[in-house]
């Protein structure tokens, strides 16, 4: 009696269990990345449903480092941050680009992003979006403000903010002459460089107001006027020009940074092939301009861009001049380990009075 | 028929046992064997004591430790001073309903979530805040005034999060002290001071000092706190725990930050009670 | 004769409930003076007023001659033994009883010889150093008398002090407090609704009820002469009828109760004429029992029945007697010659009327 009513619960587990599984994409994702009327559609189209959970860089790698790779079947971290985490802790699986539609995507940018999330001959990623971090800027109050060094000006003392996370480190590294991504390889090189980032940022430690946490704490610092000058995202200066004209996405002299985040299947997804099928459902053009609409960024989707928003362009083609296109400084994978030299930089900066 | 009762005691106390075991045992156990590795090279560990040595060479982390420590002793006791008066009138003077009322105006604040309190202090205090404003409108500051992003704001912040958790345990205990003890004392040449310190206070003693453990531990684990209100000066030390873990990826190290943390704070609380001559059971019993 | 206490008119208003209404009264050094009544009648709030917790509506209270309405509870020379005690829980006997001294500032060496005294006198020496809960309830008792007397107060408030102990302990302390009483020689102003505390200790005693004096006088007085129906009913046991007075001749009244009987009862030089609604109380010890009805012709009054109950009560034995509609309390003679009573037997009772207490009908308790 016993047995059997444990063999039947166990029935009924596996039964439910395979089932959720089966028909249930769970993705781990940035906000906006899986707008709603985006997945309605790819429910109603395939009568699977999806999880979205919404998180950033570096909360997805300790998610999935924690579960070792478990708990969701499709992720998509940036391209750079895809090698190193997967060389130390092993928390994807391959990609079978077999399954992919590669016609649908921008060649070179599927290309490259290849390139950099190889780790001993197999492909961990595939591109989704992209854009830039640069400097959001009050024109008409900050207007000395090209490069992220001169956040540093005594014009805007106590009126600008940034992040204190790495790509404050790279960014200020490049306008301040220095090359950061080549000495990537080089440990001893790049503390070097960061030794002089973290002067630099120690000094310049006065003049911010506050350092930004999240997106939305960003926008307010900005839109009620306590900043006029910011490191920011492409796409949260050009919203912000939305309410305020003054406000604007600035390609930094020094050239903007470049992400891509990709696609990358966790080492314990259980729905893979459910994974393809959102990947070559979101790519088609019209879907991936849905999701530029609601995130504010181009993806690597061939032939989307004719589905864009003019005003989108518009903001687009003022913030990026031709040459400040080339100028952009894309993120080449992040070699394991260098979080480490980071860290002690942003903790020191942190701690300084 | 023993063996039924031994049965039923070990069925009473398995949820107990499950929930102590399994989500504060083991997790805690994991984290010490996390800190007790040495990363060498990619993916490859070893066994040494590298982290703690690292919380004790780096000057930084020690001195953020102490911050941190210090500004949550600091702001246990504002909350004690504040919370004290407030929770004598509850329990001793305040009738009816009006006690209940101002019981519950203590308790509203929690039926909303930190996030949504820190938010609501930011929008208080920030440069383009509903104080500045209206120093400024009353013409006693000339400019606007940034009140966030400094240590004020986060004692400020701090002790709001905590009120609740000093005035429970306090009006408990003062509850217990029978007024006719307080009038005994002025009956028998008592002043307000003399009867509040060798009466009321010494009654409740216990409360006091368990609503400081709770408010102390509160304060010393609190993230958002410090992190939102005190944006770049707030240097705390969970913070750095949540930056080895999230940002840098160092378990290794963010595990033995963790375990100083629940060493240290133990020791403070230890000598705490020590201090104050109370003991654990004394003050949760 | 001086007074140590005189209260004048004293009256306490709670919004719109009058809890002591214009009560005056004074009490002599020396003596114990003891308030009885119910809950609620106010002698609470007499005492608290006293003691300075609370502030009379009008009147006033002098102590030792001089008015103390301005002087705060912890300025008053007088002390406050409280119905739980409220000994310091924090402080060991020694502390407790030194508390008082401390906050006038007495030198520490003195305080202990103090203490050490009052520990005698209270039959418990060497007990300073012991905690509060290590005490017996007696034990704890004169530790707060001993605690106030150090201060050697002009007045001693009692609230209900043995209102918390088991019935044995408090028979010995009724006496031992009266003992403590003459030791200390102090007055004592003692409030209890247990008319016995009272009746024991007390040498006068007001009865209060709804926040007035019924009757102030010495124990003795209250139980033979009681001046009001409520002091009738409230000290002591009584039988008791309602009726009406059918015929009064000076003080001897007859009354016919409502089931219809007719009684003899005394009206004890109070006001009463024929048609007025009337209340006869009768203490069963007042009541005599005979086997053979000629032996009680000689009372006014006198009835034939059976008894239903026996109360066995050791000395304080009694019947209850059913005659006619009526059941009757009746004491059993303490020779022992009516033991062998069983239920069923048939008895004849009867009583003088002068034992009988008629009073205008009113409030009873």
């Amino acid at each position: 009696m016993k047995t059997q009513m444990l063999m039947a619960t166990t029935a009924l587990v596996v039964t439910f269990g395979a089932a959720a599984q089966a028909d249930t994409l769970r993705l781990l994702t940035w906000g906006g990345y899986a707008p709603e009327d985006v997945v309605a559609k790819f429910e109603e189209q395939t009568g699977h449903t999806v999880e979205v959970t919404k998180s950033n860089n570096e909360e997805m790698i300790a998610k999935l480092r924690a579960t070792g790779g478990g708990g969701f079947d499709l992720a998509q971290p940036s391209q750079d941050r895809i090698a190193g985490p997967q060389a130390e802790f092993g928390i994807y699986k391959p990609m079978d680009l077999s399954k992919i539609d590669a016609d649908l995507f921008i060649p070179s940018m599927l290309e490259a992003t290849k390139g950099n999330t190889t780790v001993g001959g197999d492909v961990y990623g595939v591109p989704h979006i992209w854009g830039t971090s640069g400097l959001v800027v009050n024109t008409a109050e900050a207007a000395s403000v090209k490069d992220y060094t001169d956040l540093c000006n005594d014009d805007v003392a106590g009126k600008v903010s940034y992040r204190l996370k790495r790509p404050t480190l790279i960014g200020f590294a490049f306008a301040m002459g220095e090359d950061p991504f080549a000495a990537y390889g080089d440990p001893a090189k790049y503390e070097e460089v960061m030794a002089k980032v973290e002067e630099a940022l120690i000094a310049c430690k006065a003049n911010v107001k506050t350092y930004w946490g999240g997106g939305d704490e960003l926008m307010n610092l900005v839109r009620s006027g306590e900043v006029v000058a910011s490191m920011a995202w492409d796409t949260g200066g050009w919203k912000l020009n939305e309410d305020n004209p003054d406000v604007t996405f600035v390609a930094p002299a020094s050239g903007a940074l470049g992400w891509v985040d990709t696609f990358a299947l966790p080492a314990k997804g259980k729905a893979d092939d459910l994974a393809y099928e959102w990947i070559n459902f979101v790519m088609q053009p019209e879907v991936a301009a849905m999701i530029t609409a609601a995130a504010g960024n181009f993806t690597a989707s061939k032939g989307a861009d004719e589905f864009a928003s003019d005003d989108l362009k518009a903001r687009y083609q003022a913030s990026f001049p031709p040459e400040a296109i080339d100028n952009i400084k894309w993120y080449p994978p992040v070699p394991a380990g260098l979080e480490v030299i980071e860290g002690g930089v942003l903790d020191r900066v942190k701690a300084a009075n | 028929m023993k063996s039924g009762a031994r049965l039923g005691l070990m069925l009473l106390l398995a949820p107990l046992l499950l929930w102590l075991i399994l989500l504060i045992l083991i997790p805690h156990v994991d984290m010490f064997l996390v800190s007790l590795r040495e990363r060498v090279g990619v993916g490859e560990y070893r066994i040494s004591l590298a982290n703690y040595l690292t919380f004790f060479q780096e000057p930084l982390y020690l001195w953020t430790f102490l911050r941190t420590a210090v500004m949550s002793i600091l702001a246990t006791l504002i909350t004690l001073l504040i919370a004290f008066p407030v929770s004598y009138f509850i329990a001793k003077i305040a009738r009816g309903r009006s006690r209940s009322a101002l019981f519950l105006l203590c308790l509203v604040p929690f039926w909303v979530s930190e996030l949504v309190r820190t938010f609501g202090w930011m929008i208080l205090l920030r440069e383009t805040g509903i104080i500045s404003n209206l120093l400024q409108w009353a013409g006693l500051v000339s400019g606007p005034v940034e009140m966030l992003y400094n240590d004020a704001a986060i004692m400020v912040g701090l002790v709001y999060t905590s009120m609740l958790f000093m005035v429970v345990p306090l009006v408990t205990t003062l509850e217990s002290l029978p007024d006719e003890v307080i009038e005994a004392g002025y009956d028998l040449g008592g002043t307000n001071t003399s009867v509040m310190r060798e009466i009321v206070i010494p009654h409740a003693a216990p409360g006091i000092v368990s609503g400081s453990i709770v408010v102390f531990m509160l304060s010393l684990g609190n993230y958002l706190t410090p992190t939102m209100l005190g944006g770049k000066d707030s240097l705390w030390f969970t913070e750095l725990i949540y930056s080895q873990f999230i940002v840098r990826f160092n378990w290794e190290l963010g595990a033995a930050f963790g375990f100083m943390l629940l060493l240290l704070s133990s020791l403070i609380v230890w000598g705490m009670l020590r201090l104050t001559g109370q003991t654990l059971e004394r003050t949760m019993g | 004769m001086s007074f140590d206490l005189e209260c004048r008119n004293l009256t306490k208003r709670f919004g719109g409930t009058t809890a002591v209404d214009d009560v005056s009264f004074d009490v002599p050094s020396g003596s114990f003076f003891s308030i009885l009544g119910p809950s609620g009648c106010g002698k609470t709030t007499i005492m608290r007023m006293i003691a300075g917790f609370l502030e009379p509506s009008s009147g006033d209270i002098l102590i030792r001659g001089k008015s103390v309405l301005d002087v705060s509870p912890n300025k008053r020379p007088v002390n406050m033994v409280f119905q739980h005690l409220a000994l310091f829980p924090m402080m060991n006997i020694a502390e407790n009883i030194g508390y008082g001294l401390r906050r006038q500032g007495m030198a520490k060496a003195q305080i202990a010889v103090k203490v050490d005294e009052a520990l005698d006198r209270i039959g418990l020496p060497g007990i300073g150093t012991r905690k509060i809960d290590e005490l017996s309830g007696g034990q704890k008792q004169r530790v707060a008398i001993a605690r106030c007397m150090v201060l050697e107060p002009d007045v001693l408030l009692l609230d209900e002090p043995l209102g918390a102990l088991d019935l044995k302990l408090r028979e010995r302390m009724k006496v031992e407090l009266k003992a403590l009483q003459a030791a200390f020689d102090t007055t004592f102003v003692y409030i209890t609704h247990d008319q016995s505390e009272a009746l024991v200790m007390s040498d006068t005693i007001a009865v209060m009820n709804e926040g007035r004096f019924e009757q102030m006088g010495s124990g003795r007085d209250l139980y033979y002469r009681p001046a009001s129906a409520f002091v009738a009913g409230f000290v002591g046991d009584s039988n008791r009828w309602a009726g009406r007075v059918e015929r009064a001749e000076g003080n001897v009244m007859q009354v016919r109760t409502e089931s219809g009987l007719s009684m003899r009862a005394s009206a004890h030089d109070r006001a009463m004429g024929v048609g007025d609604a009337a209340q006869i109380f009768v203490r069963p010890e007042a009541i005599r029992i005979s086997t053979a009805a000629d032996d009680l012709a000689h009372f006014d009054n006198h009835l034939s029945g059976r008894v239903t109950n026996l109360l066995f009560n050791g000395a304080a034995s009694r019947i209850v007697v059913a005659a006619d509609a009526e059941e009757i309390e009746v004491n059993l003679p303490q020779s022992g010659e009516f033991a062998a009573l069983s239920e069923g037997d048939a008895v004849h009772i009867g009583w003088a009327g002068d034992q009988g207490n008629c009073f205008a009908a009113g409030s009873a308790p």
